[in-house]
């Protein structure tokens, strides 16, 4: 009795198992951004390019300078000259001056904050997308992606990177449908940066995103180890005492 | 010197229980409140509830500190406290960690209920008690989880708030009158926000007081599902009690550090558990233009979902999730076995409970994956297994073989 019960579970469990997968695949596959957050430098850099060439349009308006600074072992000075280019004070948070109605005519849309992207989006994808621009004519700036398609944003890092084109391949469905999907691309114009630099150059800018998301993680991660291995010394006191307690019942 | 000052201590306890039965109360709740010696695994997750009860209501008095109920800043205000506030951000992750927390020690507090036979009388009111608590722990949860304002709060809530919309007559005004605008907005964040920090809270504590006075009335069950106030000594003490002062009391602390153990791991190495506790689109400012791809309630309301979605009409989809949590409350009603605990029932019993808990879990799972044929099949098919558990109970539990009770509570 007992085990064609159990065989009839299993292949319900199985079957459900094999539903999220269905379900959970969207056709976008991801590189992997393979960031490690307690590269300083590389959050520095990352917040350069952040600045110079996100800054303009997009917010990162939950953020301060003066945390960037605090985080990063810089002085006040050292992150009014490096980082902040808009006149805003240290204590102040990053704001761009676009209007609303402006970025609506121009890119169809207002331009989200980046606050919190990281942790809306996953650093895989953000390195996939920034990696993603490639030249298509039909649209406002002549560019799409191939992670967010019909993107109302520019390439803005197109002078480092360069410009690329699509190399399609032809995909057929399980339905027998012939379609024509995006395998790679090639470089058309050179950038100021080679494919591996751009593609370091991108991975720090992910990083500095990262940290945006959630500038706590770092102390997070190095408390929880303290705090684990207290509560792991008082298990054992609170074993012991409940041992003794009990030795008289039975 | 010592001596002194105990007779001063005794003095002061005298001078007290003379205007508040300070001793009394400790008697009578502690060190004189008779427990049954054999309590398993399954008894901790009683007092883990009531702590994650405190925890939460101590970070959410935090939390309230900073956080702003306004649409247009509540989004802001959250990540104000994630970053320019010291300590807000191990504040923040510990409450929202904790309603997923309160919830797993719920459901295996339950679960404990049902294997033993908890629900049973003398435990009825107790049983009930705990039943409403969970209800209104669902609508606490369910209103807080709107708070943040990011996009999984708003679409979340509209959802749900939409549901009553299928009621015939009087559904869109209700609804309506839910929100208090014809969209999930601010007016709404605003009465969510004061009954997740002061209606439903000041209930909850009602509840969770009544479930104790319940509980001390009657005693506790325990693994055999045998009453041990039929067997006293000379002095009424019942032969297989222990006093719940010292023993539980030092028992429930491992228990809790275990708990705080698991509880800090998630805290410190996994806020979001993947996206199970704290969503990625929730990440995202509410946005009413923008619909997102894939709604699903969080998992621990997931159950419910999937029975309201497995049903073709929507509002006898309502009245079927509603049926789902009001079958809970007939628990004692509809078992008709001559014993409590699993360990004295038979093989229809143990075969109905496991097919319950199997439809639990994968109505919990298909709550969270988008409407596909199949997914909708197999709600359909947990949903009656789930319904049958219920409505076959007066059945099944009456003709199964029991086992015979012992006079005395077995160990282990």
């Amino acid at each position: 009795m007992k085990q064609p019960l159990f065989f009839v579970m299993f292949s319900l469990f199985t079957s459900l198992l094999s539903m999220g997968v269905v379900a959970g695949g969207n056709g976008v596959v991801l590189d992997t951004a393979d960031i490690q957050l307690d590269d300083r430098e590389a959050i520095q850099r990352g917040a350069k390019l952040f600045v110079n060439y996100c800054l303009n349009c997009h917010s990162a308006s939950l953020m301060r300078y003066s945390r960037i600074a605090r985080d990063l072992g810089m002085s006040d000075e050292e992150i009014s000259r490096q980082l902040i280019t808009t006149g805003a004070k240290v204590g102040e948070t990053m704001e761009v001056v676009i209007l609303e109605e402006d970025a609506k005519r121009w890119f169809g849309m207002a331009v989200p904050d980046l606050s919190v992207i990281a942790r809306a989006r996953g650093v895989d994808w953000l390195y996939t997308y920034l990696r993603s621009f490639y030249r298509d004519e039909s649209r406002p700036w002549g560019v799409n992606n191939s992670v967010f398609k019909d993107v109302g944003m520019p390439h803005v890092l197109w002078e480092l990177q360069g410009l690329q084109a699509p190399v399609m391949e032809s995909h057929t469905d399980a339905q027998g449908n012939t379609s024509e999907v995006i395998r790679g691309f090639t470089l058309i114009e050179k950038g100021a940066l080679n494919t591996a630099e751009y593609d370091a150059a991108v991975r720090d800018l992910v990083t500095f995103l990262a940290y945006l998301g959630e500038p706590s993680k770092l102390q997070r991660l190095a408390l929880g180890k303290w705090v684990l291995l207290f509560l792991v010394g008082l298990l054992v006191l609170t074993f012991l005492l409940k041992k003794e307690y009990w030795r008289d019942i039975h | 010197m010592f001596d002194k000052i105990s007779r001063h201590l005794s003095d002061l306890r005298e001078w007290a229980d003379e205007r508040f039965p300070v001793t009394a109360f400790w008697q009578d709740h502690l060190v004189k409140y008779y427990a049954p010696k054999n309590l398993n695994f399954w008894y901790f997750f009683g007092s883990l509830a009531f702590l994650v009860l405190v925890l939460q209501i101590v970070t959410g008095i935090f939390l309230t500190m900073n956080y702003k109920p306004d649409a247009g800043m509540a989004f802001a205000s959250v990540e104000y406290i994630m970053r320019d506030v010291n300590w807000g951000w191990l504040i923040r992750y510990m409450h929202s960690t904790g309603a997923s927390f309160f919830f797993i020690v719920i459901y295996l507090h339950m679960f404990r209920a049902l294997l033993y036979g908890s629900y049973r009388g003398p435990r009825e009111l107790l049983w009930v008690f705990g039943m409403l608590i969970f209800v209104v722990l669902m609508a606490e949860a369910f209103m807080g989880y709107l708070l943040p304002w990011g996009q999984m709060s708003f679409w979340g809530a509209q959802v749900i708030i939409s549901l009553f919309g299928a009621i015939p007559y009087i559904g869109d005004e209700l609804a309506l009158w839910i929100r208090g605008d014809f969209v999930v907005a601010d007016a709404t964040l605003n009465r969510f926000f004061a009954f997740h920090v002061i209606a439903l809270p000041l209930l909850l504590i009602g509840l969770v007081l009544f479930h104790m006075i319940a509980l001390h009335s009657v005693g506790s069950n325990n693994p055999d599902g045998i009453e041990i106030k039929k067997q006293k000594d000379e002095n009424g003490v019942p032969l297989d009690g222990i006093p719940f002062h010292p023993y539980y009391t030092v028992k429930d602390m491992v228990g809790v550090v275990v708990f705080l153990i698991i509880f800090s791991a998630v805290i410190f190495y996994a806020p979001e558990m993947g996206g199970w506790f704290l969503e990625k689109d929730n990440f995202v400012p509410a946005d009413p233009l923008k619909t997102p791809e894939h709604i699903a309630p969080l998992w621990y309301f997931t159950p419910f979902y999937a029975i309201l979605r497995a049903v073709p009409d929507k509002f006898l989809g309502v009245v079927a999730m509603g049926a789902s949590i009001v079958m809970l409350f007939l628990l004692p009603w509809l078992d008709r076995s001559p014993v409590k605990s699993v360990r004295y029932r038979g093989p229809w019993f143990k075969l109905a409970l496991s097919t319950f808990v199997i439809s639990f879990i994968g109505l919990a799972y298909l709550g969270t994956v988008a409407a596909s044929p199949l997914a909708t099949l197999f709600s359909r098919i947990f949903s009656v297994l789930y319904f049958a558990f219920f409505l076959l109970m007066p059945i099944y539990s009456k003709l199964d073989k029991t086992k015979p009770l012992p006079a005395r509570v077995t160990e282990k």
